[in-house]
């Protein structure tokens, strides 16, 4: 049984022009101490998804969903109460902005203090040295005067460890942490992914890493999840994630990465923006930025292939062995697949839009 | 804290030295006379008019008035009244309590009600409780304070008889003043039939003084309460699985209160300026009513005196105010 398993997950919001679906029809099993990562561009619903799995968004989100269970427990059926003892207890979140994610009125030790107190319990005492226990486990130095800061008087790096520390204070088994690291700087950057893997494999809980650095994918995750405007559009294992992107718009995110650029001068870019609740395009979501797209990708929505591992949200995924060329995407198999937009493919019957260089 | 005191304590000399300008020059741009008000309609010769003048010094240039007046104000001397002659200060501080203990009834009653109904509101909202919430509020700010008052009367004085018309207390008692809140003395009286007679006066007045305020409070706990709705902090509030309660009234309403407590204070000068109002329709007899009287007079020592005075307070009270936020909000403090 895995222990975190959602089906079918969609989240619509009520807006003034009717209803907007920011996720739809998005599968996520993690099993236990896995590692996993969700990535895509800003607006693909990927903290949407994982706010909902949490119980977090604002009236206004109205969520569904087949099957949303956490180790066995049916999510949607309990009552707010029980579902209060799971998240913050067994399920944790931290967030992209740590600065103003920790209450200014309050000091570090009593905004821990009062996650342990309602998951834990114990003596006040008790508490306190867990606290300083676990301040001094992220590497915050010198804990014991840090506990009485308040957030004001700490730096983004030290908040988002105070956060971290908060999170995992009542022993989580899956902690969720969106975008830890988008709002701090690049050399902060690497020491808390690091200690988020190391506290990962020290406590064995599993990881829902959500971001939109293939860069951050690459050295963390093992099963990755690519979403697209609210849609999942790739499932796969890092691994093969990086040798054989199955949808264009993996193949198109990994490709903008600095290390595969090779020696262009410039990184390819994608052309365009995850579309927004006014211009969804008709038929595939991703067809006016793909550089593949044909007329069936403009007029009819793709559905996953049944037999496809990676379910894949394309009409013609790359690199499949089962499935027969798709005309367009023909001539980039001729090179070699991590990196198909360096090279310059034959212009396929229908117009592309174009590549930036 | 001692130094951030300091600060706003030193910043308040400026202020205080504008409104003692404003108090003297005021009285004195209205048109009409004290000694002539004084003599009344038998008139007064001119010799005899022009010895009380210079009896009360209003021969003088007006800078020289001003300076005279300043000078006395620093020795704590705001000059004795026209009409009884007794000191101002003293006519003052007689009638202080009486509004002090109506304005705090009915600032109380305000936040009592007017702070939960804000955070009613901004949890309800968008649904009929938060339209019906601000709805009545928006009515009890717009209503004019003396209809209000006379409607009120009107119902629960003259129909259906619940509560007195006016004055402090029952005829029936006389309590000797200690602290010169009717109540805390007839407690300390040990009269409790004075004390619940003290409260009973205190009710209509009380709730006709404090609606704007509760208005104002709580259309500001709304407005305060939804934008911290919003903030990431409160999501990770909720992200800890807390309670809907705690999330509210800990992570939320605390650091709303930061702009609410901003406008509590400003309403302390409201309500002492309300309270000229309500305390004639009640004949309430505090400061309100005695100003009232001291313009009409135009007893110039006892209006500027009085505004000064006035003015001193509600300083006084929105330097407690700032102190107030750095108990609130720790980023003042540190």
């Amino acid at each position: 049984m895995a222990l975190l398993d959602i089906e079918g997950l969609s989240v619509r919001f009520k807006t003034s022009s009717g209803l907007f679906a920011a996720v739809e029809d998005v599968d996520i099993n993690v099993d236990r101490g896995e590692v996993w990562s969700i990535v895509g561009e800003s607006g693909s619903g990927k903290s949407v998804s994982m706010l909902a799995t949490m119980g977090l968004l604002p009236w206004t989100a109205q969520v569904t969903a087949d099957k949303m269970a956490f180790d066995g427990q049916d999510l949607q059926q309990l009552s707010s109460r029980q579902r209060r003892r799971i998240v913050g207890g067994e399920m944790s979140m931290i967030f992209q902005e740590p600065m103003s994610s920790l209450n200014p009125c309050f000091t570090v030790g009593t905004q821990i203090d009062e996650m342990i107190k309602q998951h834990l319990g114990g003596s006040r005492r008790e508490r306190h040295e867990r606290a300083l226990d676990l301040l001094a486990q992220v590497g915050i130095p010198d804990p014991a005067r840090r506990i009485k800061a308040y957030p004001h008087q700490l730096s983004g790096g030290m908040s988002q460890r105070v956060m971290i520390a908060m999170a995992i204070s009542c022993n989580p088994r899956l902690l969720i942490a969106d975008e830890p690291t988008t709002a701090l700087d690049v050399t902060i950057q690497a020491q808390i992914l690091e200690l988020l893997l190391r506290l990962q494999e020290d406590t064995g809980m599993a990881l829902i890493l959500i971001t939109h650095d293939m860069g951050v994918v690459a050295e963390t995750a093992k099963h990755v999840v690519v979403q697209y405007a609210g849609r999942q559009v790739e499932k796969q294992d890092v691994k093969s994630l990086f040798a054989h992107p199955r949808h264009p718009y993996t193949e198109a995110l990994l490709s903008a990465l600095p290390e595969r650029a090779g020696d262009q001068d410039r990184l390819p870019t994608i052309p365009g923006v995850v579309p927004g609740q006014h211009d969804r395009p008709s038929g595939c979501l991703f067809n006016p930025r793909c550089q593949y797209a044909t007329e069936h990708c403009r007029e009819v929505e793709p559905v996953a292939a049944p037999d496809d591992p990676a379910s894949t949200l394309c009409h013609y995924p790359l690199d499949h062995p089962a499935a027969g060329t798709p005309p367009s995407a023909a001539s980039s198999q001729d090179s070699p697949p991590q990196d198909p937009l360096s090279s310059n493919p034959p212009s396929p019957n229908p117009p592309r839009p174009e590549v930036r260089p | 804290m001692f130094k951030f005191f300091l600060v706003k304590l030193s910043q308040l000399v400026p202020t205080f030295i504008g409104v003692t300008i404003v108090a003297f020059s005021f009285i004195r741009l209205l048109p009409g006379d004290p000694i002539l008000l004084m003599a009344g309609e038998r008139g007064i010769s001119a010799e005899r008019y022009a010895q009380l003048k210079s009896q009360m010094g209003f021969d003088r240039s007006l800078v020289v008035q001003y300076f005279d007046f300043l000078k006395g104000l620093l020795h704590g001397d705001l000059g004795n009244s026209l009409v009884t002659h007794a000191p101002v200060m003293n006519e003052f501080l007689s009638r202080f309590p009486a509004t002090l203990e109506l304005s705090l009834f009915a600032l109380t009653f305000a936040v009592i009600i007017g702070l939960p109904a804000g955070v009613l509101a901004a949890v309800k909202r968008g649904k009929t409780l938060d339209h019906s919430i601000m709805g009545i509020s928006l009515t009890g700010y717009s209503m004019p304070i003396f209809w209000w008052g006379l409607l009120l009367i009107m119902l629960f004085s003259s129909t259906l008889g619940w509560t007195p018309v006016s004055g402090r207390i029952s005829f029936l008692y006389f309590i000797e003043p200690v602290t010169g809140f009717m109540t805390i003395d007839s407690l300390l009286a040990g009269d409790w039939g004075a004390f619940l007679s003290s409260l009973h006066h205190l009710i209509l007045p009380g709730i006709v003084l404090g609606t704007i305020p509760l208005a104002v409070i709580a259309r500001q706990t709304r407005s305060s309460m939804l934008e911290v709705l919003g903030e990431d902090y409160v999501r990770s509030a909720r992200a800890k699985g807390l309670s809907n309660f705690r999330v509210i009234m800990v992570h939320t309403l605390r650091n709303a209160l930061i702009s609410v407590v901003t406008v509590i204070g400003l309403q302390v000068g409201l309500l002492l300026a309300g309270a000229i109002l309500t305390e004639t329709i009640f004949s309430w007899p505090g400061i309100g009513k005695w100003m009232i009287d001291a313009i009409s007079r135009r007893d110039y020592p006892s209006v500027q005196g009085g505004l000064v005075l006035i003015a001193f307070i509600v300083m006084i009270v929105n330097l407690l105010v700032d102190l107030a936020y750095g108990v609130i909000n720790p980023r003042i403090r540190h």
